[in-house]
């Protein structure tokens, strides 16, 4: 196990309750979509596993470092002011690590997120797909144990956010970091994952979970296949009971 | 088409307003030193050009001094402040009761502890004074107006207080403190001003001297150049700011 959550519940003050009690565990080099509706605690899901925020009552852990953990969100966070190179070196330069190290990691990071050549460009000269490869990128160059992703292909159109979902697939092959992925997108979540964690709506409990049985990394040609059918499905109708049983 | 329309359309105006202004001075046979007619006011500023621009740059000189003064000591605070809210809460208060005294107030008191031959410290001082405020006040609200998922990832990967004041808050805050400098410029010159009309005397030979000068000699169209150069000082600070301002943000990249 590399992180989990036990009947974790997050409390705001004066907002009330944003998730919970929710348990997942998450082991290495596994890749879990949490889907849910729109406000049902996903997010804060992720910052509970980030180590970012702490759970009110109940248990939030991670067995790696804080150096080990990665997140990407839904726009992709780029310092203005910096080149997407310095974007991505964020990470290692906060690290303390040299400069000719970073340089090479950098680069290396940004041909992986099949973007070898926007380095000195500022994010504004970024179209939105690149800017959220870039993003990727600084996710991937401290190559993670646990990479966290929220939402990030949400503002995306169609055909950027496929191409997108195949590099996060080519990525998670080239290192197996385990990935914890939070959408509202049922099809995305079967594509990606090997089971999807169903949210009930706000505050989120675990409703269903549900295996893909598929080997990873999948070719394009499963999104036609009656597994990715059925599993869709599935995972579609127990968010409509979970949505029917809330309301 | 527009652009041309938007420069000639003052322009218009200032010319349709000088020819009321020159024809009603003539007609109405008004004395030239109750009201010169604008004929006069541009002969005067033609043959006391040099001095004015002299006064004029004396003035610069002093309002950009204290400008620089007061960015160094608003800047300081404001990043002490972000490491400390206590800190923060202790200024901001004190910050605005400076701000919400008239400087006319706060100038003789100046020009005491500045010392009676030292005019030009009262007026960089008092440039300081009413510099510092619109400085502190953006960059403290800019060191907090950051992007709280960047927030998180430094956080994510265990950036320290300095790093995140001097990596992420300060290039945050930077068109803030940017639009904060471009406000407190055009204050500086006021203070610059008020300064050396409460000075009263010689010794900074800014163009406020020139005015009270003129004035106490009855010659009202060298008061009318010394103003209008004031105002031409004025316009040139604020069009410089302003071009600063664009090009940092442009730099900094703002889309």
């Amino acid at each position: 196990m590399i992180a989990h959550l036990r009947d974790a519940v997050v409390d705001y003050p004066g907002r009330g309750r944003a998730l919970g009690p929710f348990s997942l565990s998450i082991e290495p080099g596994e890749i879990v979509a949490v889907a849910g509706p729109s406000g049902c605690g996903k997010s804060t899901a992720l910052r509970l596993l980030a180590g970012l925020e702490s759970p009110t009552s109940g248990v939030a852990g991670r067995e790696v470092g804080r150096g080990a953990t990665s997140l990407v969100f839904q726009a992709p966070t780029l310092m203005p002011w910096a080149t997407a190179a310095a974007n991505v070196a964020l990470p290692l330069k906060l690290e303390g690590l040299d400069r000719s190290e970073t340089a090479r990691r950098v680069a290396g990071a940004l041909a992986r997120a099949r973007v070898p050549d926007v380095g000195a460009a500022l994010p504004r000269q970024l179209s939105g797909g690149m800017a959220m490869r870039v993003s990727l990128a600084r996710a991937v160059v401290t190559e993670p144990e646990l990479l966290l992703l929220d939402e990030p292909f949400a503002a995306l159109d169609a055909i950027t956010r496929r191409a997108l979902v195949e590099d996060v697939h080519r990525l998670w092959t080239e290192t197996r970091p385990a990935i914890v992925f939070v959408t509202h997108d049922v099809e995305e979540a079967v594509y990606l994952a090997s089971r999807v964690v169903v949210l009930t709506p706000g505050p989120g409990r675990a409703a269903a979970e549900i295996g893909v049985d598929a080997p990873l990394p999948r070719p394009e040609a499963f999104r036609t296949s009656a597994v990715f059918r059925d599993t869709v499905e599935r995972v579609s109708s127990a968010l409509a009971t979970a949505m029917g049983e809330a309301a | 088409m527009r652009r041309l329309g938007d420069i000639a359309a003052p322009l218009a105006l200032l010319a349709a307003l000088c020819l009321g202004w020159e024809a009603a001075c003539r007609l109405l046979r008004v004395p030239v030193y109750f009201l010169p007619p604008p004929s006069a006011v541009l002969a005067a500023l033609w043959s006391r050009a040099p001095l004015l621009l002299e006064s004029a740059l004396n003035t610069l000189e002093m309002a950009l001094l204290g400008l620089a003064c007061a960015s160094l000591i608003a800047m300081a605070v404001a990043l002490a402040a972000g490491l400390h809210r206590l800190l923060e809460s202790a200024v901001r208060p004190l910050a605005v009761a400076l701000q919400v005294t008239p400087v006319v107030a706060i100038a003789p008191l100046v020009s005491i502890w500045a010392g009676i031959d030292h005019p030009e410290r009262a007026v960089i001082g008092l440039a300081v004074v009413v510099a510092f405020f619109p400085i502190l006040s953006g960059a403290m609200t800019g060191l907090k107006a950051v992007d709280p998922d960047l927030q998180r990832l430094f956080r994510l990967y265990g950036a320290g207080r300095l790093q995140t004041l001097f990596g992420l808050q300060l290039p945050s805050a930077a068109p803030f403190v940017v639009e904060g400098h471009r406000v407190a410029a055009g204050l500086a010159v006021i203070g610059a001003v008020v300064a050396e009309f409460v000075a009263g005397s010689g010794g900074t030979q800014g163009l406020a001297w020139r005015i009270l000068e003129a004035g106490n000699r009855l010659r009202t169209a060298e008061m009318f150049a010394a103003l209008l150069m004031l105002a031409i000082l004025g316009l040139v600070v604020h069009w410089a700011m302003a071009a600063a301002e664009a090009w940092i943000l442009r730099r900094w990249g703002a889309r």
